[in-house]
Order: C-alpha cells, then structure tokens, then sequence
C-alpha cells in the first residue's frame, strides 16, 4: 500500500503542474463521500467554495505557485470562524451562525493557498473527550467505527486519518488536539499559548484554548505551524516572539537532546498496551542518541482536579455571551411575567439557553458558576489558580534538566462509543496527561508510536519550553523518521 | 451531592431553566466532580501567588486610530429579532 498523501506531496505537486488543485479538489470529496457517512467527521462540507477557490489557484498558479501551501485541501475545526461559512460550535444554538469574518488562521492558512474543504464535528463548544457531546451526533474512529476518535477535535482527527485531507485545524484546551490525534493515529500539535492568535476561535476557556494542526507528518505540523503562528493586533494574547521556520529545524539529529521522563506520574492507571508502546519509544530515542532523565511533576496529578475548576469558571463567563439576543438560537416566549413574577426577558435567556445547550455544556456552566460565586471562590477557584501556579514551577525545574518531556498522550487508546457518556468524572479522567501542559503554556505535540494488539493506535507525547516548539518538532520528527508509523493507514 | 436548592441557586445563577431530571442528575454529578476536584485542598499553597494568564509579554501599545469594523448590518444579521431599521437588538419587554 502507498503511504498517505502528504501536505508536502500535494503542495510539491501542485507547484510543478502534476496537479491541479481542482484535481485536487476532486480526490478529497471523492473520498468524503465514500467515508463520511460512516464517519460523520463534518458539519458542513463547502464544496462550492472550495472549487471555485482552487479554479482561482488554477487560473493564477504564477501567483500562488510559492505559497506554503497552495491547493492544500484542509478541514477546519468547527468552532473557527469562517466568513459566510455557518459555524456551530456542534451546538444547536449557533445551528444557524454565519460568522461576518475570518478567524485569523483560517485567513492565514487561505492566504498561503489552502483550500477549505468543509467544518469538522467536535464536541459542543470543545467541551469533551470522545466527540458525543457534540449536538449533531458523535464521530466514529476510522480505525474501529465502534469507538470514539476521542476528542474534542475529533472530527478533525478523523478526517485526516481517513485521508480525506492531509491537514485539519483543531483547538486545544486541555488535550482537545492531541488526544484525539493519538486514538486516530495521526500527529496533533498544541502550540504554545500565545503562540498562535485565538482571534475568530469560539472561546472556551481563553487561559488555556490554543489553536494548532493536526496532520499525517511532523513535517506538516511544523509547516503548518509556520503559517499560522505569529502576533495578531486582534488577540492581545498573541505574542510577539519572533516565528521560527519550524520545518527547517527538523534535521533528524536528537544526539542533543534530553528527554525528561516523569515515571512517578505514569506508573499507575496507564493501560498496559500503550504503557509497552510508550517504553519503546523511549528506547527508540536513545538509541538513536537522545539521554533520558527522571523528571519529577509532584503537583501534576492534580492537574485534572485543577484543569476542570478553571476551565469551567472561564467556561461559564465565556458561554453567558449565549443569551439569544446577537447571535443563534432564540427560545419563543409569550405573555407578561411569568408565574414566579419574572420578566420576559430573563425566561427567554433561561429557556434559550435550556433549549440551546446540551447536557455536558450545561454541566460545566453550572460547575463553573459554582467555584466563582461567593463564598466559594477562594477554596475552588482560587486555589485552583495557586496550585497551577506550582505545576508551571514543577515544568520549570523540569526543563533544567531535560529539553522536552516525554509521557503517553492518553492513558488508554479509543474506547467505545457510549462507554462513558453516563459517567463524566471517567471522561474526565481521559485528559489526565494532556492537561497540565494547557494548564502551564506549554507547547506539546502527540506522535503516532505503535499500535494494540486490537490494531488501535498509540500516541507519544512531548511537552517542550515556552515558545520552543523548534525542539519539540524535531525530535518528534526525529522519532517519526525511525520508526514510519504515520505510513500505517485505516482500512476506512 | 447537592440539594435541589443548591442546584436550583446555581441554576438561577446561570440563567439556565433545568427540568426536575437535569436537576436531580446535577445535584449528584456536580457532587461527584467537586468531591474529586477537593483534592487540592492537600496542596500546600501558602504565599503561593494564583496563576490567572500565562501571557508574560504583551504586544507594545498601538496607536489609537479608527479602523474598519463591522457596519450594523452585519452586527444584525445573526439576531434572532433584530430591528434593522434603528440598527438595535430587539428583546421582549421588559417594563410592564
């Protein structure tokens, strides 16, 4: 079988004239609508655009042919904004939402000449770990339509394990990229926060939410990186670090690098299968020259307890712009006051937003609402805020003695469709690796590093220091170089 | 576990309307979730400053110069009522 089809191959080709990019177009909803409807990866499809938009590349190749990556076909997370695109969030109260502008990647990622082929499945507002909670119906992992693809950028990650595109954007809050990437067997990228502007990204939590890609290759991730990366007057959150030509640092040499390994974290509650794929890995990297090292992270295994105080304090602040008055759905209400003397107004905000969002959405409102209300806030949400202060110390001295942090991404590889829904803390608990470095800003990439024996794919995760994906990029393209798991493919 | 008045409160809080189930399902799962996020409780965290933003540089200051922005007409064309016209977001009445 050939390997998949790369952004590299299909950029390569397009500027030498092998392929056009309507050619190219044609291909991706070729195998769209051979897939999809066992998938269920997109909300929308915008084959219209994209075709007239790859006629445009066609007809002007002299002015596009040095684009990074010009008639690229990439799938977008739905909760990016696109012009005129409806965006939903995959949630009923934006079911209708035509954004008036561009997020600033998306029009960064059209700008170096990809073309948009249509807006991924997600759980509703990135709130999840499988894609179930997304309003339109979950996605299915190409690599057993049983199981979740994980989440919550799952749509995305199937996308591109399916070969439908080489290339998707997620969002990532505490694993939404990376997790998802490592169950589909393809590489997730979560830059550093800052890194990348969040303007035009639906807000979940605004600490911690970063955009980033999800792709067959490091190389891509990095390529792709390069695009979108850099400050932006809209964000003021965007940071003006200098961009590195990321695809240039991926040199395949790893002899200087030290891999900081966190066992204390790790020995427990990992499952056995991607606990073997994770050792080996490790060995590979050695092998090849890279020195591991004990890192201690006393205060990550409070992470989760940490991650979910924040995130839905900031959710319930962020998800009160939902009131049915700007924007999406709007409950009907009639009459005066109702029997409890309240307005109009406030029934209509209460009952828009009982009607507009879903069960885990609503859940992590109330919970947010809780730990910022009064009486309450210093012993949740404060405290929660002092011990993330401690996890970023606890990576800071972790990073004195290795150059990148090595861990699984997530603790089991995709379970099944429905095996957790009714039991959020477990759903939780699926985030366990991932959140911290949300939680300290770190940039962090998952790699595809084996397989179970059930033929489910394993992910490698790298944490790296603020602003240095160039390190964490090449020796995950180091790793991937050795050991070519990205070439296995779904039989989707 | 909560009470249903604890979860009717944070309800009210919200502006969310929950039926009788959402708000017996909530009194239970927000227990749950809360009685394992008090884990970090155990963290020492005397004279230890909260972390609320990551960010440490922020772009430099910009001029203040007018630039393009959305015309009402887009600002008005997700509203589920809007009254086109005098550019404004119409509600339901709020004064008797």
């Amino acid at each position: 079988m050939n390997p998949p089809t790369t952004v590299r191959d299909i950029r390569d080709r397009v500027r030498r004239g092998a392929l056009s990019a309507t050619e190219c177009c044609q291909d991706t909803f070729e195998r769209l609508d051979a897939v999809d409807a066992s998938l269920h990866a997109f909300n929308t499809v915008t084959r219209e655009q994209a075709f007239a938009r790859a006629a445009e590349i066609d007809r002007h190749l002299d002015r596009w042919r040095d684009r990074p990556l010009v008639g690229v076909p990439i799938a977008l997370k739905d909760n990016l904004c696109t012009k005129g695109i409806r965006t939903t969030a995959s949630s009923r109260i934006l079911d209708t939402y035509l954004p008036p502008y561009d997020a600033t990647a998306v029009a960064k990622l059209e700008a170096a000449g990809a073309v948009v082929i249509g807006k991924t499945n997600c759980d509703e507002f990135a709130m999840g770990s499988s894609t179930e909670n997304s309003a339109f119906g979950p996605v299915a992992n190409p690599w057993a339509v049983d199981r979740t693809p994980g989440g919550s950028s799952g749509g995305s990650a199937a996308a591109v394990a399916a070969g439908i595109t080489p290339l998707a954007l997620g969002s990532d809050t505490g694993g939404s990229i990376r997790q998802p990437a490592a169950m589909c067997g393809v590489v997730g990228l979560k830059p550093t926060y800052g890194r990348v502007s969040r303007y035009g990204l639906i807000a979940f939590g605004s600490s911690l939410d970063q955009i980033g890609p999800l792709a067959r290759t490091v190389h891509d991730a990095a390529l792709t990186l390069g695009v979108i990366a850099g400050a932006d007057a809209s964000d003021e959150t965007s940071a003006p670090e200098p961009v590195a030509d990321y695809a240039a640092a991926l040199t395949g040499e790893v002899g200087d690098i030290r891999i900081g390994v966190p066992w204390k974290m790790i020995e427990q509650g990992v499952d056995a299968e991607v606990a073997r794929a994770f050792e080996a890995s490790l060995g590979v990297l050695a092998e090849r020259g890279a020195t591991l090292v004990d890192v201690d992270l006393p205060h990550a295994r409070f992470a989760t307890a940490v991650y979910y105080l924040v995130a839905t304090a900031e959710a319930s602040s962020n998800l009160a712009r939902y009131d049915g008055v700007r924007y999406g759905f709007r409950a009907p209400v009639e009459g005066g006051r109702d029997d409890e003397g309240h307005d109009l107004l406030r029934t209509m905000y209460a009952q828009t937003r009982a009607r507009g969002f879903g069960p885990e959405v609503k859940r992590r409102i109330m919970l947010g609402t809780y730990v910022l209300s009064a009486g309450y806030y210093e012993a949740y949400y404060l405290k929660a805020q002092q011990v993330r202060t401690l996890i970023l110390r606890d990576y800071d001295r972790a990073f004195e003695r290795s150059d990148v942090v090595a861990m699984p991404t997530s603790p089991t590889p995709a379970f099944r469709l429905g095996e957790r829904v009714a039991d959020p803390l477990q759903m939780y608990l699926a985030d366990v690796f991932t959140v911290s470095a949300n939680l300290a800003g770190l940039p962090a990439i998952s790699v595809p590093c084996g397989f179970t024996q059930a033929e489910l794919p394993v992910g490698l995760q790298l944490t790296g220091r603020r602003f240095d994906e160039a390190t964490l990029l090449r020796t995950a393209d180091a790793y991937e170089r050795i050991t070519g798991w990205w070439m296995r493919v779904p039989h989707v | 576990m909560f009470t249903r008045e604890q979860v009717h409160a944070i309800a009210a809080l919200a502006q969310l309307e929950l039926d009788p189930h959402e708000i017996e399902l909530f009194a239970r799962q927000l227990g749950e979730i809360l009685a394992y996020a008090d884990e970090v409780q155990q963290v020492d965290t005397t004279s230890i400053p909260p972390t609320a933003s990551v960010v440490t540089r922020y772009p430099s200051d910009r001029p203040d110069t007018v630039i393009p922005s959305l015309t009402p007409e887009q600002a008005l064309a997700n509203a589920p009522d809007p009254a086109t016209r005098h550019g404004l977001f119409r509600v339901p009445r709020v004064l008797g």
